[in-house]
């Protein structure tokens, strides 16, 4: 059902951008603006004015108080005779409710589960990497172009030996952004180094593009003395503080609130930044991915919440994780501007985030955007996707879909790269890998004193009394405990 | 004693499940409709490890109760951990399912669904996930039958979930976080120790009227492997088990850190020490009463769990004990635990309660 949802999905992606770009007709400046909704309803005047009238004040809207209104006093006075009952009023008949009017209608009318047609995906480069014609994006210089291009391929290099370090049993686990490069990469490029960064954990490519270093990647991996997150959590729970980039948590979908909490305070601060976070399908459906949304949204922050919807939660398909239109709808409901975006298309990711940045910051508001995309490689490495999933479906996205193929086409259309260059990178980048590795895994662990720092910002006493009892065991046995680790 | 606590329960209880309508846990009479002891189970059987056993008591569930459901994350291709493999194959999707990624969820639904009279039994991914649940567990399924005077109940619900280490599971995948629940007055925490085990005492929570948190110990998932009788039968609830036999000191814990206390008591005996070792099984209500008959035998008692050590459920054991037993106790009660810090990745060979460290607490009581 998945499968068949994906590749319907898919083809259908070229044709829904196609119709998208005709409705882009003439440039209204800015251009991105020209797909989004109508202005909100719910703008501050509406609040202000269900503020000053109290909560729940049923009338009939007679307009004396808001401009916007005046246009109905004609109708008024008739109006005024009738029963004061909803049900039997005409469509002139509307009550002032907090958020604004609302009319009131005859007919007994269920708003649809959803819309007739699903909402279209933003895409600038077609399946053989030629951007869409007519196709508005933001412009890239051929060096972020290039950036972006050796990076997505580092990522995926990255991916490839450190999984092979895993089966092999140098590193405890691991788990690949295969698949997702493009929305690793490109997003990344599309934002300021001060916005802040709260990943889920299949954004490393983020980090990446900051200019974490492979070496740093290794390190953490490895848990070695080096590692910023001193050997404590698990592989690819990466974060920088330096890079702007929070510490990766495996609960799911807990970094979303904490992501309004960030831009709330980049707002006060007036920063010129915005925060943003990553997470899947599969956070969608965690009660945080709706509180964090909701609260965006009432205190104006300048967040871009990412969706990867890569099709799968570990072994659940979307279809039965949601049974909306995917997850750039939920934002409606919130009173979240959003977009959908092709996932596998850089340009069309680094256009999206682009313009989603310059709303969030200039207009203090959330930004939703869905990126639809496929989880290539197993979930991690304690997974066998081909249990729940069936092969052509895997192969379709590795081969047919690559997002790093489609972008190396445009790239090398623009006469920007070549085949020399290519087996350059990624032998350059193959033998950097396997030297960080090497490094890494020579280097000692972090100290036994370390397992009892950090649990506070000062070791209390009763760490201090653990501290000295763990020395003396360790004295007696010191078979039971690991040799790279200093005492 | 095993063979004492082995019940089968097979068509009788069939039969019993099938007569129960909507809403109809308030009695408390699961207990007793439990048919009679068969002496000699406990022997025979396959030997299979624990999430075999597990997955065993969850077909037996489902194929003696038409009301029973099994969810949670991924469990329809079997889960993570593969304890609900085939199940939906043999019931089908409308009873074994895959829920969305929620944990608040998935303890909502399933209290709901007890609460109209069904055994809803839910799957939390692992314990260090149950925290989105907790205000569910807790609030909503722990008072559904105290508040409402008996009005409602929900015990038909069981939340299955995978605790402690493995070994490589850093700070989210290696918690024991029982004592929070049992800090919950209205619910039972069981943990087996072994595959047996597992299976009685699953069926057992499953069937109990009372909503029960049932966390399975994941590192043995694989690793222990013992005979598991085929046929339905449960363990009582609520009631300890003398595991091995001994005179100088009382050893009490459960679930996988069992292995490590049989080790250590097997090593105190080269040592000269006879340790007499005791599997809680069930946390709340526990059995103070064979806890308390040991120690008054032996003078000594040493607690030991995984969770770190302060506020964990073995602070509330030594407390009991010194109040039933101050005259009879010889030395302080010793607790070997988890460290007080988070579960760390490289640092866990020195935050687990080691065989060597339950040995050097042990010759420190016996020596007091
Ligand atoms: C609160 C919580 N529940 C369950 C898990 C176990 N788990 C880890 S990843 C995952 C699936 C996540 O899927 P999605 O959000 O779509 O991200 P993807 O892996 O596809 O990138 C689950 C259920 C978890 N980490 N946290
Ligand atoms: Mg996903």
């Amino acid at each position: 059902m998945a499968a068949l949802w994906l590749a319907r999905a898919s083809s259908q992606l070229a044709r829904r951008a196609a119709r998208s770009l005709a409705r882009h007709g003439e440039p209204s400046p800015p251009w991105f603006l020209a797909s989004a909704p109508p202005p909100p309803v719910l703008g501050p005047p509406a609040v202000e004015r269900s503020r000053r009238r109290g909560f729940c004040s049923v009338r009939r809207f007679a307009g004396e108080s808001s401009a916007a209104a005046a246009a109905a006093a004609a109708a008024t006075a008739a109006v005024e005779e009738e029963p004061e009952n909803g049900f039997a009023a005409g469509a002139d008949q509307a009550i002032d409710f907090p958020g604004g009017k609302v009319s009131f209608v005859a007919e007994m009318n269920f708003l649809p589960d959803s819309q007739r047609e699903r909402i279209n995906c933003y895409r600038v480069l077609d399946d053989d990497g030629r951007t869409i014609s007519d196709s508005k994006f933001q412009e890239v210089s051929k060096e972020v172009a290039l950036k972006m291009y050796s990076e997505m391929v580092t990522l995926q290099i990255m991916d490839t030996i450190f999984y092979e370090a895993q089966r092999q049993g140098r590193i405890s686990f691991y788990l690949t952004s295969n698949g997702e490069e493009a929305i690793n990469i490109a997003s990344a490029a599309a934002l300021s180094i001060d916005d802040i960064v709260l990943p889920q954990y299949r954004e490393p490519g983020v980090l990446l593009w900051r200019g974490f270093t492979l070496q740093e990647f290794a390190n953490q991996c490895f848990g070695n003395k080096l590692d910023y997150g001193k050997g404590r959590q698990m592989p690819i729970h990466y974060g920088s503080n330096r890079l702007n980039y929070f510490t990766v948590s495996s609960p799911i979908a807990t970094q979303l609130p904490h992501a309004v909490g960030a831009a709330y305070s980049l707002k006060m601060d007036k920063k010129d930044a915005c925060a943003i976070t990553y997470f899947g399908d599969g956070g969608t459906s965690e009660g945080d991915f709706h509180a964090a949304l909701n609260f965006a949204a009432v205190m104006e922050t300048p967040v871009i919440f990412f969706c990867r919807n890569n099709g799968w939660a570990i072994s659940t398909p979307t279809t039965e994780q949601f049974r909306s239109d995917g997850v750039v709808v939920r934002g409606q409901a919130y009173g979240i501007r959003g977009i959908r975006v092709d996932g596998n298309d850089a340009l069309a990711v680094y256009s999206a985030v682009h313009a989603a940045r310059e709303m969030a910051i200039t207009e203090g508001r959330p930004i939703l955007v869905e990126a639809l995309t496929y989880r290539v490689g197993h979930h991690s490495t304690s997974d066998d996707s081909t249990k729940y999933r069936p092969i052509d479906e895997i192969e379709h996205w590795r081969t047919a879909r690559d997002p790093i193929s489609r972008y190396r086409k445009w790239v090398q259309g623009n006469g920007w790269w070549s085949d020399a260059e290519e087996s350059e990178l990624r032998s350059r980048v193959r033998k950097e890998l396997l030297q960080a590795i090497q490094v890494a895994e020579r280097m000692p662990k972090p100290s036994v004193a370390e397992l009892f720092t950090d649990v506070y910002d000062q070791i209390p006493s009763n760490l201090r009394e653990q501290d000295q009892l763990l020395r003396d065991t360790i004295m007696k046995h010191p078979a039971d405990y690991p040799t790279d680790v200093p005492v | 004693m095993a063979a004492r606590a082995l019940r089968e329960a097979g068509r009788r209880r069939r039969g019993w499940a099938a007569e129960v309508g909507r809403r109809c846990f308030s009695g408390g009479s699961a207990g007793a409709a439990v048919a009679e002891t068969k002496e000699g189970a406990a022997g025979g059987g396959k030997a299979v490890n624990l999430f075999t056993a597990v997955n065993q008591a969850l077909h037996i569930a489902l194929d003696t109760d038409p009301r029973a459901y099994v969810f949670g994350e991924d469990v329809g291709f079997g889960g993570v951990f593969r304890c609900t493999t085939g199940l939906a194959d043999r019931f089908g999707k409308n009873r074994v399912f895959n829920t969305p990624l929620c944990e608040q969820g998935i303890a909502g639904f399933a209290i709901g669904l007890a609460a109209m009279g069904n055994r809803a039994i839910a799957e939390i991914q692992f314990a260090d996930y149950i925290f989105p649940a907790f205000d569910q567990i807790v609030n909503e399924a722990a008072k559904f039958r105290y508040r409402s005077g008996n009005e409602f109940n929900c015990g038909g619900l069981t939340i299955r979930t995978p605790y402690g280490a493995v070994g490589h599971g850093g700070h989210y995948h290696s918690q024991s976080p029982e004592a929070f629940f049992c800090h919950v007055p209205g619910l039972k925490v069981v943990i087996p120790r072994s595959p047996r085990e597992a299976k009685g005492l699953l069926l057992a929570s499953i069937r109990d009227p009372n909503p029960v948190v049932f966390f399975e110990p994941k590192w043995l998932y694989r690793l222990a492997v013992e005979e598991v009788p085929e046929e339905d039968y449960m363990l009582p609830l609520s009631q300890a088990e003398v595991i091995r036999k001994g005179s100088d000191i009382t050893l009490i814990g459960w679930g996988a850190q069992l292995g490590v206390l049989k080790e250590a008591c097997e090593d105190a005996a080269k040592d000269g020490v006879s340790c007499e070792l005791i599997d809680l099984k069930t946390l709340i209500p526990w059995d103070k009463e064979t806890v308390e008959a040991s120690v008054k035998k032996t003078g000594k008692l040493l607690v030991s769990h995984e969770a770190p050590i302060t506020g964990g459920f073995g602070a509330e054991i030594a407390a009991s004990i010194a109040e039933r037993c101050f005259q009879r106790l010889e030395a302080p009660v010793a607790r070997v635990c988890g460290l007080d810090t988070p579960f760390p990745l490289v640092y866990e060979p020195f935050y687990m309660p080691t065989k060597n460290k339950v040995l050097d607490a042990i010759k420190a009581t016996v020596n007091y």
